[in-house]
């Protein structure tokens, strides 16, 4: 058994990777904005086979709770093996270019947040000397397009600053997975078309659950998408600035 | 492609698509348009449609709530389908009250159905297992509905085709099996006579059974099937080995007339003509007696981009066979029918739900490739015949019977008129409440 913290726990992506994570009979810690919405999950995660399920609300905005919230965490469940990151917001594009606060606030939560909780989780893993972070970034972050680049950016920032941290960890025993989706079909991108390229948060969790387990560095999910972001980053700007991308 | 139609593709119809995904939601805001639940489509006519007006998808609300491993009850939310339940309870030696041929249906389209499956002679259906739900009205308001408080508004839910508002949670009762697996008998019979025959003999000793008919051959063998009982097997020493997923799909749609009356025809040959014995025994795994179809994902495509119809009626044992022989006789002249038909017979059980379809006496069921007009003169002249036998079309398999057949087969429905939620509505409900 294994106890798995989950921060941003209704989304969708995050709440599949729970679903398996129960089933497995591991004990789960959901983190999330909202104490009802935690409370349905927990039941459900309990049915599933969770060996104990806790919830604690937060706004993960607000970074100066972070610290307190896993210091309270831990107090209450013991000690952490795996932690999940997995909230984030997906901008319009077109308000965030034309909203200054917008953009700004977007980039919080998306970076900021991100690199708070890195940090927070970093620095209790690091004395535990082992477990594992996993922090959902995204293909977005591969290189910035016209048509997304504010969410990119930021998703660039979590990305590096994971991998930047993999290694400050290597030597703690402490593992740490950048976990890049494609386009996920989930209610943040419930208004855009679907296309064949869309994949189910479930896929997304089990590709997930697996990587954590073979403690992979780097996992695009589905697979997939690797060699999709490999040929999206080598097509020339001067061709690719023109594009719609 | 649009996955917000029915099963059958036919009416097509437009709508607006909210999203519900946590139980203690409000309902969406939808402005001036109407609303209707919609869990997996898998109704074939227009009774999960609303067209011009807007849906609300249940498939967010997918929790489990509890599960009471000793006493056999769940209690899950109304977007949880049954091949979820059932993967979380056959381990535990649970199964499902009644089930339809489909896992691929939502707790809350069961209820609102009020699905009947090949148990219906022992366990009724759907409804008479539901120990109570909560109802999400468009006045903001929540009623715990049982058979005991708001009772009313619970009997006309259950068969309610989503109409009374929209059901947050529900807690049902399990059977009790001891492993995964079914003991089962094939039974070729020739005519109604032998099939009724063959149900009253099995009805007491097998907890499961249903026939599937010959709807093209004519003449001697007119009226020829295979019967098929089971029971749950008692052997403690199988498995309780959950289904897989589905590995095959139908990638497109077939061309409309692939399936033509040849076709049809070399397959009912084929299909009675397969087990040579005149009885024959087997194991199976639920999932094949039950969900044979289940393994083809959107086996619906294969009927073509113009869609199909099923037909399912019920008629009262007295002069059932004499009905049944006419209406399968009009089938087989008319050459529309196709291979998946189905007759059954259904027992005195009665469903708390005031619209239900189920009434004791004989049940038959089959497909039609959507062929215009002539498809549906037939279903008018076979509307006529039910009728005058004091039968009725079931509401979830229907797209096409008159309004007034529909009052007249089902008095109650102005009764059920009164529990219907101001803002809800479906095609179906408009086509059989409005005259033209």
């Amino acid at each position: 058994m294994k106890t798995i913290l989950i921060i941003g726990a209704y989304s969708s992506i995050a709440e599949e990777t729970a679903k398996l994570y129960a089933a497995q009979g591991n004990r789960l810690v959901l983190w999330g904005r909202n104490l009802d919405r935690l409370k349905s999950i927990q039941m459900n995660l309990e049915v599933l086979g969770a060996e104990g399920v806790s919830c604690f609300e937060i706004d993960l905005d607000d970074c100066a709770k972070h610290g307190p919230l896993l210091q309270k965490t831990v107090t209450k469940v013991g000690s952490l093996d795996i932690a999940l990151i997995a909230h984030g917001v997906l901008p319009d594009q077109q308000i965030v270019e034309g909203d200054y606060d917008a953009m700004v606030e977007s980039l919080h939560t998306n970076f900021m947040s991100y690199a708070s909780l890195l940090t927070v989780l970093a620095g209790y893993l690091e004395k535990q000397k082992g477990g594992t972070i996993a922090a959902i970034t995204s293909v977005a972050a591969d290189r910035g397009r016209k048509s997304n680049y504010v969410y990119g950016a930021a998703k660039a920032g979590a990305s590096a600053f994971t991998d930047g941290l993999r290694g400050r960890l290597a030597s703690s025993g402490v593992h740490v997975v950048n976990i890049k989706p494609g386009m996920v079909d989930t209610p943040m991108t419930a208004h855009l078309k679907k296309g064949f390229l869309f994949a189910s948060p479930s896929l997304v969790a089990a590709g997930i659950v697996k990587a954590v387990q073979k403690n992979k560095s780097t996992v695009y999910v589905p697979g997939y998408w690797r060699l999709i972001m490999f040929v999206v980053c080598s097509i020339p700007e001067f061709i690719f600035k023109k594009t719609n991308f | 492609m649009n996955r917000f139609q029915s099963w059958g593709r036919y009416p097509k119809a437009e709508q607006e698509v909210h999203t519900m995904r946590w139980k203690g939601d409000l309902l969406p805001e939808s402005g001036d348009k109407s609303i209707l639940p919609f869990g997996l489509g898998r109704s074939y006519g227009d009774s999960c449609l609303n067209d011009g007006e807007s849906l609300v998808e249940t498939s967010g609300l997918n929790r489990f709530i509890a599960f009471d491993e000793s006493k056999g009850s769940i209690q899950c939310e109304a977007g949880v389908t049954l091949d979820e339940i059932l993967k979380l309870i056959v381990p535990k030696g649970w199964f499902l009250p009644t089930t339809p041929g489909t896992k691929f249906i939502t707790v809350g389209g069961a209820i609102a159905n009020d699905i009947h499956g090949k148990n219906h002679h022992v366990s009724g259906s759907f409804g008479c297992h539901v120990k109570g739900f909560e109802l999400l009205r468009s006045d903001g308001s929540r009623t715990r509905c049982t058979s005991r408080s708001n009772t009313d508004l619970f009997k006309a839910t259950i068969g309610g085709l989503g109409l009374t508002g929209l059901i947050t949670w529900a807690e049902f009762r399990l059977k009790k099996i001891d492993n995964a697996w079914i003991e089962s008998e094939s039974i070729k019979f020739t005519g109604i006579g032998e099939f009724l025959e063959l149900s009253e003999e099995s009805n007491k000793d097998w907890e499961y059974t249903v026939s599937w008919i010959d709807c093209v051959a004519r003449g001697k063998s007119f009226g020829r099937g295979i019967f098929m009982r089971g029971n749950h097997s008692p052997a403690s020493v199988l498995s309780r080995k959950v289904h897989g997923d589905p590995k095959l799909g139908a990638p497109f749609d077939c061309p409309n007339m692939m399936l033509n009356s040849l076709s049809i025809k070399s397959f009912n040959t084929l299909y009675y003509g397969k087990q040579k014995a005149k009885h024959t025994k087997s194991r199976t795994h639920y999932d094949s007696f039950f969900y044979p179809l289940d393994s083809i994902n959107g086996w619906n495509r294969i009927y073509g981009n113009r869609g199909f119809f099923q037909y399912q009626c019920v008629v009262p044992f007295a002069g059932g066979k004499l009905t049944m022989e006419n209406i399968l006789g009009k089938i087989t002249a008319s050459k529309l029918g196709s291979f998946l038909a189905v007759i059954k017979t259904f027992g005195d059980k009665k469903s708390p739900g005031m619209l239900s379809f189920p009434q004791p006496g004989i049940t038959l069921a089959l497909d039609f490739p959507n062929r215009g007009e002539s498809t549906k003169n037939l279903f008018e002249e076979l509307d006529v015949l039910v009728n005058a036998a004091s039968g009725s079309v079931y509401p979830a398999k229907d797209a096409c019977m008159s309004a007034e057949f529909f009052q007249k087969s089902y008095p109650q429905w102005h009764e059920f008129s009164k529990f219907v939620d101001p803002k809800f509505s479906s095609s179906f409900w408009r086509r059989v409440t409005t005259e033209k």
